[in-house]
């Protein structure tokens, strides 16, 4: 590395504090541009809502406010998640001195008729007249008093929905790089102490305390000048999308949340890890870094301190086992996803053999309003050792499906039967499967308990990153064992033993006893291999393969015992007839040695017809 | 489109785009990205280029590709359909569209009808569960489907693709 002068340190700072400056104004000019509206209306674009058509939905609007004449007075915004995904697209109107109203199901048609219909002469009449909106319209309203919508709280999800993540300007209007600004100004260790105090823990599924981790990385010594901060955006289980809304619907809190854990560890870098398959997520940090280098937020002596740090962005590739750390380490060297025994941990021995703390996500996303609001604010959410919020994924047979953040300690029966609605359709609730392909099932006697990380273990399930899949009666949780099982077996990476071999076994187990052919031993085979591969595989993904085969054993067993039961009965029949078989065809034989004599042969045979 | 392009056009196409990323620690997956995003799979010979460019041994670039399930090996077929089989889409009867299609298309994951028109591939979790079971088709997405929905969808694709490439 070239070593600067102090006199170009000097310059190089000057020009950090006039960036700082540009950044603040840039925050306040949005303010004032907002400011001359009379109206907004927010249109979800993220991925969910942009499947069902939502790019059509936000021209509709364009066009119509264009040839309405309200361009000026009604600003459009593109926004991220704005939560309830199954009835998108989703439309708020926010009109000045009136409620926010949101619309469902949008179609340019719809779209169009808004506009007309309730925009238009709203502005018209003004705040007092109330609005008197058509029977079609009022169908299509989403009452933002569903509690769906009072339940949660929003951290994380706080902007989405409500801003344009593509803009920085809004972004620091609502206080973005504020957090930033504010650690400059003090020292690591202080940054380190508010994320302890905050109790802040890993979101992405195991719970380790992110000030313990960001420890770990301030101590460890630079390596050839160089430390690294990791975004873990390679959410691999099937049926979560919150990181993929996260950092679709603004990567900046999220760089800014790598950033101040970089500023507290002296990390001299970042990369973003993010799944391929999520081209949305992508093409937001790559422009929250592009916006970021440009405006001087990246760079070096950022706003004039003595802090510099650059962000790289990486894709994944389709690969489940790259989620876990030493794994997404390999793959982001560009090499097979495979992982390595820890430690060395990542924070001694990580990207490129250099010491690297890897975060979540929604970790990161919650770093900034920790710093701006204090720790003591974030610790009064939650549970007594699962501190904030957790975003969740809300799927499966759910009437109201999508993304949620609610408060850690949230029993189950609040987020399936309140924010969730009940089952989409209406039979009876069986159990919601929790982490994905390393988690498990909460069966429904168990609905009043809270979801926090030590709850959770205890079920033999886990946190993981958020998944929540609802099932109703009509789902055999042999089925669900054999669905994640066969994923994991997919997806292990065959390094070691205990996954690639155990993992096929149990499969083949869970395979026959599903196809109505398992025994008991088989049984009792799957609960010994489970066990030892928990303790013996080398990575997370091996460990945890396991968790959703035996916890739909520990409370589906009678799913289990009736399956083997039947095959069982199968058996005992098959053989009964196997036997009547073969005495007949040792009487048969039998006859067939006395042949000489035709006339007892032709007896006995009618004898034997009549008894089959 | 692809498989017709002659071996050197592949080459002098991958050559310049490995421009972005030869320099690069540990590029070599994204490389790999942008070489498929441009031919649609990676063809041998960009493979050849890159080994070369970047330093890197052949059998360690084919024990990347072959290891990662995004990257393909052979040139898919014009109309890629991607059934989602997520847990949400599983559980809302994905396995009833795979069947469906089988019984259309005569088509398992992976495969490619015999005129090179319909690829299938099951895919986990496209992040719109709210839509289960989602079928996205060179990149237009489906939501909310059933095994009737696969029949008109298969009709929609085979008429755009008569119209715009005379197939």
């Amino acid at each position: 590395m070239v070593e600067l002068t102090q006199e170009q340190i000097q310059k190089l700072k000057e020009l950090g504090r006039s960036q700082k400056e540009k950044l603040l104004k840039m925050g306040e000019d949005f303010k004032e541009e907002v400011k001359k509206y009379k109206a907004a209306i927010y249109t979800c674009n993220a991925t969910s809502c942009h499947s069902g058509g939502a790019a059509s939905v936000i021209d509709a609007f364009k066009e119509s406010l264009e040839t309405m004449g309200l361009s000026q007075d009604v600003r459009m915004v593109c926004t991220g998640c704005m939560g309830l995904c199954a009835t998108g697209p989703l439309a708020r109107v926010e009109i000045k001195g009136r409620e926010p109203f949101l619309y469902k199901e949008v179609t340019p048609d719809l779209a169009r008729i808004i506009v007309s219909e309730h925009v238009a002469p709203a502005l018209r009449e003004g705040p007092d007249q109330p609005l008197r909106l058509s029977n079609y319209l009022k169908s299509k309203e989403l009452s933002l008093q569903l509690p769906f919508f009072t339940k949660q709280r929003k951290i994380v999800l706080a902007r989405l929905g409500h801003s344009d993540p593509e803009n920085l300007g809004e972004y620091v209007a609502t206080g973005g790089y504020q957090a930033l600004m504010k650690c400059l100004e003090m020292k690591p260790e202080e940054v380190l102490d508010i994320i302890r105090k905050s109790g802040l823990r890993g979101r992405g599924g195991a719970g380790f305390p992110t000030a313990r981790k960001w420890e770990m990385l301030a101590q460890a010594p630079l390596c050839d000048g160089e430390k690294f901060m990791v975004c873990n955006g390679d959410e691999g289980d099937p049926g979560a999308y919150m990181d993929s809304c996260i950092l679709g619907g603004g990567a900046h809190a999220v760089l800014e949340g790598m950033m101040i854990g970089a500023y507290a560890t002296g990390a001299t870098s970042g990369w973003f890890y993010v799944r391929a398959e999520y081209p949305l997520a992508i093409e937001r940090v790559e422009l929250a870094i592009k916006q970021a280098k440009k405006y001087g937020i990246l760079g070096k002596n950022i706003f004039g301190s003595d802090f510099s740090f650059m962000a790289d962005l990486r894709y994944g590739a389709g690969a489940f086992v790259c989620g876990e750390e030493t794994a997404l380490l390999e793959s982001l060297e560009g090499k097979r996803g495979t992982p390595h025994p820890r430690p060395p941990y990542p924070t001694q021995k990580g990207l490129f053999g250099k010491p690297t703390a890897i975060n979540n996500v929604e970790t990161l996303a919650n770093v900034p309003p920790i710093i701006l609001k204090g720790p003591e604010w974030f610790s009064e959410v939650g549970t007594a050792t699962s501190k904030g919020t957790k975003v969740f994924a809300l799927t499966g047979k759910v009437k109201h499906s999508g993304l949620v953040e609610v408060p850690m300690g949230t029993t189950v029966e609040c987020m399936v039967n309140e924010i969730g609605g009940g089952t989409s359709s209406g039979k009876p609730f069986k159990a919601v499967q929790t982490g994905g392909p390393s988690g498990g099932v909460i069966p429904a006697s168990h609905l009043d308990m809270p979801i926090c990380y030590e709850e959770l273990k205890k079920l033999g399930s886990m946190m993981g990153s958020g998944g929540m899949i609802v099932m109703d009666q009509d789902d055999s949780m042999v089925e669900i064992a054999k669905f994640y099982l066969n994923f994991t077996v997919d997806e292990s990476c065959g390094k070691c033993a205990p996954c690639r071999i155990g993992g096929y076994q149990m499969l083949q187990l869970v395979k026959k006893i599903a196809d109505g052919e398992g025994t008991q031993s088989d049984l009792k085979k799957i609960q010994e291999i489970g066990t030892a591969m928990k303790q013996a595989a080398l990575c997370g993904l091996g460990q945890t393969a396991p968790n959703p085969v035996l916890s739909t054993i520990r409370f589906f067993y009678d799913e289990y015992e009736s399956l083997i039961q039947q095959a069982q009965q199968k058996k005992a029949e098959k053989q009964k007839l196997q036997a009547e078989m073969s005495s007949l065809e040792n009487e048969m034989k039998k006859l067939d040695e006395r042949k000489p004599d035709s006339t007892v042969h032709s007896a006995a045979c009618s004898g034997q017809c009549k008894k089959v | 489109m692809a498989e017709n392009e002659s071996q050197e056009k592949i080459k002098e196409d991958t050559q310049k785009l490995l421009t972005k990323w030869k320099n690069k620690r540990g590029a070599l997956i994204m490389a790999l990205h942008d070489i498929q995003g441009l031919f649609g799979y990676v063809p041998w010979e960009a493979m050849e280029v890159t080994a070369k460019e970047m330093g890197v041994p052949m059998a360690r670039i084919y024990a990347v590709l072959t290891f990662y399930n995004y990257f393909k090996l052979k040139a898919p077929g014009k109309v890629i359909i991607s059934v989602c089989d997520g847990t949400a889409c599983h559980i809302k009867g994905a396995q009833g569209l795979l069947d469906a299609f089988y019984n259309c298309l005569g088509l398992k994951d992976g495969q490619t009808t015999e005129d090179g028109l319909f690829h299938l591939q099951v895919v986990r979790c496209l992040g719109c569960c709210g839509l289960a079971p989602v079928i996205v088709v060179n990149g237009k997405t489906y939501g909310k489907n059933t095994p009737a929905d696969v029949q008109k969808i298969i009709a929609e694709w085979r008429e755009k693709m008569a119209e715009t490439q005379g197939v």
